[in-house]
């Protein structure tokens, strides 16, 4: 059984000015009895969620919606496991795979094989089954006898098609992206845009921030409209983006 | 009060054993990190190992003749002492950098926080097995046999792993959140690699007070540990139980503070 369940989650964040982030001045402070420290240790807080409350089930397609800043990415990293809420309970049930970053990890000094499995390691998969599926992702990466080069010589176009063909080797319960991945050129557009259909498919969530209107409406069943860190909608894919979209239109005319 | 221990315990436990089951993720990182030094430089991190030779050596004479000992003691005591204090030392400060230089990994991905630092003590065990081809050479230029004793090293080396590990955790916790500590444990190194009897020897030690200041310095027993039975002699009692103790006093505090504040490294990076 796969399900997000979020209770009332707030993300905070501490901004930490120089002085904070030095232990010579917090000892100072203490010593000087908080006087120098008083208008240095202003921290300000910057509550980036606030109160979430949602769940997701099994079959959901959800996309994320949001200006710059609304805190998709923050909610994405909270889905991830990366950040813990600062208040509130978020359950999540079933293993998580994340296309938000396809090329961390890559060594530019490193050849593409190399890559491969420390990529693949990253993203939890044992070096045996990387050994049985290594075939498959070089010759789809079309890179041919460019894999056993260092990656540095690779054109940025190379680069991610490496990067996407390791990362969507993986079959998660719970799938998280940020905009639908799409690299190379015409032919491998095609080929990358049909395992990214399969992996969408065979995955029990997709969270998906976007921006795209015909990307949302195409790919997903629930729409989550985010503002300032609050839910301003959650429901159907047309009502969200028609109220989103259409509000952004209406102040832009 | 009792709750408010075990609850973080439980939180520091998991992400440790999680990242001690990642550790092929841990010892392919660290041996990245390693061949990165080999890439189109043919000695690689033998440079490293080459100055530190040249360095035995050279204080090995002055020294050696500042304190009348035989050559025959003297270089296998220092250069034990020098290839431990350097992967003590660099292990300290690297794991400063710990958690701050895996930013980009923490961020997008839940990996065990643990592994990061396991990465690095992995580098610094191949680094340090690089330096180690000092001693043979050392012991075949003063004419030392090898002795039974030296595998009481493996013991010791393990106990001062378990050491550093803790040391590394803490460290690299703190310092994630107050960034100039680390320039703090630079300068207390080099306070300690004078303390500790490296380049002199303990018995060079005029009183008796002098003595008791050394017995308190943690450094010296986990050195001793593996010095001790490299150049044939046992460690005493008294190191064994200050390591040993160390690690348990160690790994109770850095386990109830690093579950206390685990959840915040990723927002303090």
């Amino acid at each position: 059984m796969t399900y997000v369940e979020f209770e009332n989650v707030c993300v905070d964040f501490a901004i930490y000015n120089a002085s904070g982030r030095s232990l010579k001045k917090r000892l100072m402070q203490v010593a000087t009895g908080g006087q120098i420290g008083a208008d240095n240790d202003g921290r300000v807080v910057v509550r980036a969620l606030e109160n979430l409350n949602f769940r997701l089930n099994d079959g959901d397609r959800v996309g994320l919606l949001g200006h710059n800043g609304a805190g998709k990415s923050t909610l994405l990293r909270l889905l991830c496991g990366v950040y813990e809420p600062s208040s509130g309970v978020a359950r999540i049930a079933g293993e998580i795979g994340s296309l938000i970053d396809i090329s961390l990890g890559i060594d530019p000094e490193a050849s593409g094989r190399e890559n491969i499995y420390i990529r693949g390691a990253l993203l939890g998969i044992s070096r045996a089954e990387m050994n049985r599926r290594i075939d498959e992702i070089i010759e789809f990466s079309e890179l041919g006898d460019f894999i056993d080069m260092p990656v540095r010589t690779y054109s940025t176009g190379m680069h991610l098609r490496l990067a996407f063909s390791v990362s969507t080797v993986v079959r998660p319960e719970i799938l998280l992206m940020d905009e639908w991945l799409s690299v190379g050129d015409e032919g491998f557009k095609h080929r990358a845009e049909e395992r990214m259909t399969e992996l969408v498919k065979a995955t029990n969530i997709l969270v998906l921030a976007s921006h795209s209107r015909e990307l949302v409406l195409h790919t997903c069943n629930r729409v989550i409209w985010l503002e300032h860190g609050k839910i301003r909608m959650d429901g159907d894919p047309n009502i969200v983006t028609d109220a989103y979209f259409g509000m952004g239109a209406a102040s832009n005319g | 009060m009792l709750k408010q221990l075990i609850s973080p315990a439980a939180t520091a436990l998991a992400d440790i054993f999680a990242g001690a089951r990642r550790y092929s993720l841990a010892a392919m990182l660290g041996w990245q990190d390693v061949r990165q030094r080999y890439r189109r430089s043919a000695l690689g991190p033998l440079w490293l190992t080459i100055s530190m030779g040249v360095m035995i050596g050279t204080i090995g004479m002055v020294f050696g003749s500042i304190f009348k000992t035989p050559l025959f003691d003297f270089l296998p005591f220092l250069s034990v002492g020098i290839i431990f204090w350097g992967f003590i030392s660099s292990v300290l400060t690297e794991s400063c950098t710990g958690f701050i230089a895996a930013e980009g990994i923490i961020k997008q991905l839940p990996i065990p926080l643990f592994v990061h630092i396991l990465r690095m003590m992995w580098r610094n065990v191949l680094i340090l097995a690089h330096n180690f081809i000092i001693f043979p050479l050392v012991l075949l230029a003063v004419g030392r046999p090898l002795h039974l004793t030296m595998l009481v090293a493996i013991a010791g080396f393990g106990l001062q792993l378990v050491n550093l590990l803790w040391l590394a955790l803490l460290f690299a916790l703190v310092c994630a959140r107050y960034r100039d500590l680390t320039q703090i444990v630079t300068s207390a190194l080099q306070v300690v690699f004078y303390l500790t009897p490296i380049v002199w020897l303990p018995k060079a030690l005029p009183s008796r007070s002098a003595l008791l200041l050394l017995n308190l310095n943690p450094v010296y027993h986990l050195l001793e540990i593996v010095r001790a039975p490299l150049l044939g002699e046992l460690p005493s009692l008294v190191n064994w139980a200050y390591a040993g103790g160390l690690a348990a006093v160690g790994w109770s505090i850095t386990i109830i503070v690093y579950g206390r504040y685990k959840r915040r490294v990723a927002y303090w990076l």
